[in-house]
């Protein structure tokens, strides 16, 4: 082996080998960080009774936000996936596609900004309304915001964001659905909708979850958005529409880390470890099944 | 032996067509557009008598597709029913993802045009309160540290790929694709906790630095740069690395002088699609870098500002009177915006003018 080859190999796998040291720095300068809020006397942590529960509200609130934002996002996504693939007129599909993604580009305080000033007032009279005549649900118990900065609103904002990350992967699925199947069909008498759930669908399918992970995996971490269109009291709630909510952990860490000293720092970081930990398992688990297809649908074509 | 069709004579076909027909009628093709026609009228009339526009218009969309259910069953049969009432649901779902992007983009340059002046360009906020000031420190600490976390992710990305698709074989190659996927996943925020932590643990607790804001991106920019890079370089031939080490070309030279020009418009793109993505990132800088009302060029010293945290600092918390910060929070959200869009314009570009060369 030649010295020049011998270098560039050694740079190009020190480079892959340095991607896995910094995932794995990642995990371990939080695991230093957020040590001393976990051993630290639980009055001295925020909120006076140690890490556990001042994290699990958060917690609550960032999975019930990111579920709601995927309840939302995940349906529209494949509609609108469908929509480019298989509905679109064939020289418009690839600019459609390029507006979605254009979604995705929206830096998130810009979404931030949107939310609260277009989004949140929109919402009140609808916030109103869902509480007089849904009232008897626990998510619509109210009182309804004045203001809009609710749950819900958070969650849309969340879904908007999302959304073009799950229609990304989708569409590419749908994509690949092989057009023999697709004539086939078309060719035994069904109509365009009956293709679509014979063919497209069924050969998409773990594409969908895994893409609906990928999205959840950023709902969790979404920061900005949140931080900004949540008013938030602490606590745990199921409530959608009042003013008070529970925070999440991503928003909380924006909000108060600046201004933060000594051993919430600390307790701030460990917040942020389980976050890490969280979309780290959801992430892995959407590449698992996006993966798995892959190798399926190559064996299959 | 007669066969079963002979036995039929062409009396009882006949009967038995007239009473289920082969055919069946379908709509003309005039229907959905005057069904959709007279569904617009019924909303416009609802919005004139004092309907929300929005539930006008989840009106139209139920009417249509109920008035071309209707109208489709009783002519085509439920099956073609069915599926016209698929085709407008998908669409409207297609229009309704419309909707908050033409929004964003209203809401953005409507309120942000107003502070669009020289002033805002050239002005610090060193020193300012109420009227006036600008970003023009901002703008520097947001090129600045893109242009180190660029520095930093692309030679580190566009390395590994190379590993991935002209070295790799084996465990270690399979878990780096993998990781790299995962880490695409990782959320902003988290990625600023880790630059704080580790620099925390150098400079002591409290640190704020501009290079610390470069590295927290980076780590949200390697992952974008090695996805990209490795496509790109599986869409360069074999036939062009083959012919090179016929030539006796040194496989480091191969990839240095064949591989990476072949794929270098692909790449680019890439690279300005990364450093759009990570342009707009406040989490990681708000943790990491802080704000500041001067100029500040060293990324090596102290707090600097950065267009992403401007905005948000100035939007809540703008001091008194609110306006005129809330005014320029507006202003460097429109200037984020059409920057990334501006990105993402260069990079269809690049790839649109190279791509067949890449391709080949």
């Amino acid at each position: 082996m030649r010295t020049g080859d011998r270098i560039f190999a050694g740079l190009s796998t020190g480079s892959g080998v340095l991607i896995l040291a910094i995932l794995a720095g990642v995990a371990a300068f939080l695991v230093v960080e957020a040590w001393p809020a976990v051993v630290a006397p639980a009055d001295e942590v925020p909120g006076g009774a140690g890490v556990t529960v001042y994290i699990w509200p958060l917690l609550f609130g960032t999975l019930l936000s990111a579920a709601l934002a995927l309840l939302i996002a995940a349906p529209l996504a494949v509609a609108i996936a469908l929509f480019i693939t298989h509905y679109a007129p064939r020289r418009l599909a690839h600019g459609l596609g390029y507006v979605v993604d254009l979604l995705a580009a929206v830096p998130s305080i810009v979404y931030g900004l949107w939310g609260i000033a277009v989004l949140a007032p929109a919402t009140v009279d609808a916030g109103a309304w869902l509480y007089e005549n849904l009232g008897w649900i626990p998510l619509f118990a109210g009182p309804p915001s004045s203001t809009g900065r609710t749950m819900l609103v958070a969650a849309l904002v969340l879904a908007v964001m999302v959304l073009p990350i799950i229609t990304a992967v989708v569409r590419e699925a749908f994509l690949q659905t092989p057009r023999l199947y697709e004539e086939a069909a078309l060719a035994l008498g069904a109509t365009h909708w009956e293709m679509i759930k014979m063919t497209v669908l069924p050969f998409g399918r773990s594409a969908i979850i895994g893409a609906s992970m990928l999205g959840l995996g950023r709902a969790l971490g979404e920061t900005m958005a949140v931080a900004m269109v949540l008013s938030v009291s602490g606590g745990v709630s199921i409530n959608l529409i009042s003013r008070s909510n529970p925070s999440t952990i991503a928003a909380t860490i924006a909000l108060d880390f600046p201004e933060s000293t000594g051993i919430a720092v600390n307790t701030l970081i460990a917040a942020g470890l389980v976050l890490f930990v969280v979309t780290f398992v959801v992430n892995m688990l959407a590449r698992v099944v996006i993966n798995r297809r892959r190798d399926f649908s190559g064996a299959d074509r | 032996m007669n066969s079963p069709r002979t036995s039929v004579q062409p009396s009882d076909l006949s009967a038995v067509l007239s009473e289920r027909p082969f055919t069946q009628g379908s709509l003309p093709r005039y229907a959905p557009g005057v069904t959709l026609a007279a569904a617009i009228v019924v909303g416009g009339v609802l919005h004139l008598s004092g309907v929300a526009s929005g539930l006008a218009a989840v009106a139209v969309v139920v009417l249509y597709a109920v008035a071309i259910y209707g109208w489709s069953l009783a002519v085509e049969g439920a099956r073609k029913a069915k599926n016209r009432v698929v085709t407008t649901v998908v669409t409207a779902a297609f229009l309704l993802a419309l909707l908050p992007l033409i929004s964003v983009v209203i809401t953005v340059v409507g309120n942000g045009v107003g502070r669009l002046d020289v002033e805002f360009f050239t002005y610090s906020m060193h020193g300012v309160v109420g009227e006036g000031g600008g970003v023009y420190h901002a703008i520097m600490g947001t090129l600045l540290i893109t242009a180190l976390a660029t520095v930093i992710s692309v030679p580190v990305g566009m390395l590994c790929a190379i590993y991935l698709v002209e070295y790799a074989k084996g465990k270690l190659g399979r878990a780096i694709t993998f990781f790299v996927d995962v880490m695409t996943g990782i959320p902003s925020i988290v990625a600023g906790l880790f630059a704080y932590a580790l620099f925390a643990l150098i400079f002591g607790p409290g640190v704020r630095m501009g290079v610390m804001g470069a590295v927290a991106l980076s780590v949200l920019m390697i992952p974008i740069v090695v996805r990209s890079t490795e496509e790109m370089l599986r869409l360069v031939p074999a036939e062009l690395r083959e012919a090179a080490y016929a030539l006796a070309v040194p496989k480091w030279r191969t990839i240095v002088k064949v591989v990476l020009p072949t794929a270098g418009a692909g790449i680019a793109t890439g690279v300005t699609l990364a450093i759009a993505r990570v342009v707009g990132e406040t989490a990681p800088l708000l943790v990491t870098v802080g704000i500041t009302t001067g100029v500040n060029m060293n990324p090596f010293d102290d707090r600097m500002a950065t267009l992403p945290v401007f905005a948000y600092r100035q939007f809540m918390s703008p001091g008194l009177p609110p306006e005129p910060a809330i005014d320029r929070a507006w202003t460097a959200a429109l200037l984020l915006v059409a920057v990334v869009m501006l990105l993402n314009l260069v990079a269809r570009l690049i790839s649109r003018l190279f791509a067949p060369k890449a391709r080949a």
